[in-house]
């Protein structure tokens, strides 16, 4: 049962990927995207994986996903956006890319494919996630702080708004 | 505990990743290309997952969190030059972007 | 004293680096002292020195003085190290006297030049040189003092290097000594190689026990010595630098190219006599080439307008005579010879630039004439060194010369008669030097005014060149003694007729008017002749068509040079791989993207099928 379970939710996720790839309106590729993140957080689910599952839902689907339609609400972009990627995205671009994405992907299949058979599924729970994270992955940890503090600072930065209506942002000739 | 092939967990893994390549090199929308870098970072967390759970070790799990932390970050200081480049040339189209180029 | 030794090089040295130092900012007032000074100090030391070696008693006269080591590389080793027996004494003695009156003329000579410190910068340098060559103990440190003398050779012909055929001369002194140079540098390769040493004495001694007399080996290194000591003498094939020489000032056309450089050959040759008795072919070779040079210099004389010239042409003559003895194995009459012509010839160059100076600067002889009464001083020494020159009797050339024609008939018979030819030749052209520039009408006039320091030197050079026939050392300790049987009476008589029948020609043809020798140029035979023995024999145009030419042309071909070529080919490559890998930076990220894909995809395709 959850094994059926399991090849649904991965068909589901790879239909909305393909989706995401496909679609000309950014608004739905993003509804997309989010979908497939959902299905990978039961993957997750299914996997054993509980806090993993739970992360994947709040912070990638819940703010990575919401940063995305913020940007794009604040962009504005509107109906000639739509007609542009109609105009990108015509079917003779897809040839080469695809066959260097089949060539990579029948690589990586085979080579996964040579490996003996093996069972997933064993529960870890968050307790050991826990231990792990303030043992030996402490250092880990206090680099990823300092990189989302990176972050931070540099989103704060570079969104910051314009100071006067005739300030330019930054361009190559502004003395900043 | 749910018994899972874990090649078909890999195998998955794989194609979501090479989705996302295929995104990254076929459309020209800057969110769109930074959508797919999202999705190529889900599917590489999806492997570690799986084989944190193969082993029954919580290092999978680590990793993927610290992919997320990665993941976060970088769309942070992504979608804020998204805007600032937005402001400066108008457009998201990536081509145009090519002044470093020769 | 005899630990002095070491002063008598090194005080000329300190007298050029006083000079240098104060970049000719000394009073003018100063620098003879300093120049002149060094050199008499040096004379007066070496005399102080020669006293005291000859009062030595006990065999063999020799004395060592090691300054200290130069070189240690492996097998060789070479000390600074001087070496004095009577050989090096002789050409001690030689090189300060003379030395110190040409450098007490230039005082005077020399006064109204601008480069008055930089002139007597030089010529301590050279004497410094040259003393080191024949004190040297060791090959390379005499090698050392022939290219230094080498180089002073070339930086005072071309001391007026404001006029660019001073320095043309300069450069073909240079260049043509060169030649000479490389064969002597390649000979002291072979006797290092084959002897491993290089001091004088001990090479000398391991050559005679080592090499049989005729062996490869002892040709070979005495051909290529030969080769060093025919460039920097002036001799058959090398002469052709020397009359150029002359446009340096007379004093150094004095010392350099008479009375010592040149003489430098003829004491590397008695220096190392083991070797080419070991090698009989070369010695006669020896013989050969100072007879034929003799001969041919000696014709050319006889052409030649400017009184330098004719003098230069005289002592690439007179070096023949020397080599003439060296080869005929008559080594101790060639040091003398090459003391006394020292005298007499360095005496007739002082006297020319007394000349020179006394008319302005004019050295045409036929624009001369009549300066028997007008210039006296310069007259009478003139006269004196001519009549050493040719030999006449009761002159120290006299004395030399008999020694050498004897030693030239042992050895053979036409040896001794292009001897005895030359010295006819040379009664000849020096008659007719007098004759033309001394007396008949007066075409330029004359006033002497010379200095005291230009008068005494000369009136020395004067008494040495008649009286200088007593003052031959003996040289048996160092040099062979050459067993000649007296000459017969027949060919004696012919030998001491030789030089006044050439004077007797020489008033025929031109001490009467220039008839008969007018005619004889005017005939086109004459008249080819002439051209051909002014030229040299022909021997410039001859080197100018097998070397220069050939030379510039290859120079020409490589205008573009070849080396050049190849560098710039890298640049050129660098270019081309540049405009070739450009197209791949677009700026598209894309593209970046995809390149890094197919990169991925090659690396695990290698993995796959690995």
């Amino acid at each position: 049962m959850e094994l059926a379970l399991f090849y649904l939710s991965a068909l589901i996720a790879a239909a909305s990927t393909l989706m995401v790839v496909i679609h000309f309106n950014t608004v739905h590729a993003l509804l997309y995207l989010i979908v497939s993140l959902l299905a990978s957080g039961f993957i997750f689910y299914l996997l054993g994986a509980y806090f993993a599952a739970v992360l994947e839902v709040i912070i990638y689907a819940g703010a990575i996903m919401v940063l995305f339609v913020f940007v794009i609400m604040l962009l504005n972009l509107g109906q000639q956006t739509i007609q542009q990627e109609k105009r990108w995205l015509y079917p003779g671009i897809w040839y080469g890319p695809a066959a260097l994405c089949a060539v990579l992907l029948a690589e990586l299949l085979t080579l996964l494919a040579r490996s003996e058979p093996h069972v997933a599924g064993t529960v870890v729970a968050s307790k050991r996630l826990g231990i792990a994270l303030f043992g030996p992955y402490m250092l880990a940890v206090e680099a990823a702080s300092i990189l989302l503090l990176a972050g931070l600072v540099g989103a704060y930065h570079l969104g910051r708004p314009l100071r006067s209506p005739g300030e330019r942002p930054h361009g190559r000739d502004q003395r900043d | 505990m749910v018994a899972i092939p874990f090649q078909h967990v890999l195998f998955l893994a794989a194609f979501l990743f090479i989705l996302g390549l295929l995104g990254l090199l076929i459309r020209r929308n800057l969110i769109v290309m930074l959508m797919s870098i999202e999705i190529m970072l889900n599917a590489s967390g999806m492997a570690f997952i799986g084989a944190g759970s193969r082993w029954g070790q919580a290092d999978g799990q680590v990793m993927f969190l610290l992919v997320l932390t990665l993941a976060a970050a970088e769309i942070g200081v992504g979608l804020g030059l998204v805007l600032q480049i937005y402001r400066h040339f108008k457009t998201l189209d990536v081509d145009r972007l090519s002044e470093m180029q020769g | 004293m005899l630990n002095l030794l070491w002063l008598v090089p090194f005080l000329p040295l300190t007298g050029f680096l006083v000079l240098v130092a104060t970049e000719g900012k000394l009073p003018k007032a100063y620098v003879p002292w300093v120049g002149a000074g060094s050199v008499g100090l040096s004379a007066l030391l070496a005399a102080g020195v020669g006293v005291n070696f000859l009062g030595q008693t006990g065999s063999p006269m020799e004395f060592r003085q090691v300054l200290w080591q130069w070189m240690a590389a492996g097998d060789l080793t070479a000390d600074f190290a001087l070496f004095l027996d009577t050989l090096s004494l002789n050409m001690m003695f030689v090189v300060t006297g003379v030395g110190f009156l040409i450098h007490v003329y230039s005082a005077g000579y020399m006064a109204e030049d601008p480069g008055y410190a930089r002139f007597f910068a030089y010529m301590n340098l050279f004497v410094f040189a040259m003393l080191v060559l024949v004190l040297a103990d060791n090959l390379p440190l005499l090698y050392l003092g022939w290219e230094g003398v080498g180089l002073c050779s070339y930086l005072l012909i071309g001391f007026w290097y404001e006029k660019p055929e001073n320095g043309y001369a300069a450069r073909k002194a240079f260049l043509v000594t060169r030649v000479g140079d490389t064969a002597m540098a390649l000979g002291l390769f072979l006797l290092f190689a084959q002897l491993g040493t290089l001091d004088i004495q001990e090479t000398l001694a391991k050559a005679r026990a080592e090499w049989p007399v005729g062996s490869e080996l002892a040709v070979i290194t005495a051909l290529l010595l030969l080769g060093g000591a025919v460039g920097k003498s002036a001799q058959l094939p090398l002469q052709v630098w020397l009359p150029d020489a002359m446009a340096g000032p007379t004093p150094i056309s004095a010392l350099i190219h008479a009375a010592t450089m040149v003489t430098a050959g003829v004491y590397l040759i008695a220096r190392t006599h083991a070797l080419f008795l070991l090698a009989p072919p070369v010695q006669i070779l020896v013989a050969i080439l100072g007879a034929v040079t003799l001969l041919m210099s000696g014709c050319t004389a006889l052409t030649q307008t400017d009184i330098k010239r004719v003098l230069a042409y005289s002592t690439i003559s007179q070096i023949g005579y020397m080599f003439l003895a060296l080869g005929s194995g008559a080594w101790a009459a060639a040091i003398f010879h090459l003391t006394t012509h020292a005298f007499f010839k360095a005496l007739l160059f002082l006297a020319a630039g007394a000349v020179i100076l006394s008319l302005h600067h004019e050295q045409d002889i036929f624009k001369m004439g009549g300066l028997w009464r007008s210039l006296p001083v310069s007259f009478w020494t003139f006269l004196i060194g001519a009549a050493a020159l040719v030999a006449l009797p009761f002159t120290s050339g006299a004395a030399s010369k008999h020694d050498i024609l004897s030693a030239a008939y042992t050895a053979d018979p036409w040896l001794w008669a292009a001897g005895t030819l030359g010295a006819l030749l040379t009664g000849l052209y020096t008659s007719r030097l007098l004759l033309i520039a001394f007396f008949g009408p007066k075409r330029t006039p004359a006033h002497e005014h010379l200095g005291w320091n230009m008068i005494l030197p000369l009136l020395i050079l004067a008494a040495l060149s008649l009286f200088g026939g007593h003052l031959e050392m003996s040289h048996d300790e160092v040099l062979p003694r050459a067993e000649v049987p007296a000459l017969d009476s027949f060919t004696s008589a012919i030998t001491a007729a030789a030089p006044f029948a050439g004077v007797l020609l020489g008033y025929f043809f031109y001490g009467t008017e220039h008839r008969y020798v007018e005619a004889l140029v005017r005939h086109p035979l004459g008249a080819s002749l002439y051209r051909f023995w002014f030229s040299g024999w022909g021997m410039d145009w001859l080197y100018n068509r097998l070397f220069v030419r050939p030379f510039v042309f290859l120079a020409a071909l490589n205008r573009g040079d070849v080396v050049d070529r190849i560098y710039q080919t890298v640049i050129v490559l660098a270019r081309h791989g540049h405009a070739l890998l450009v197209p791949t930076q677009s700026g598209q990220l894309r593209r970046y993207a995809a390149g890094m894909l197919f990169g991925a995809a090659l690396i695990i395709a290698a993995g796959v099928w690995a």
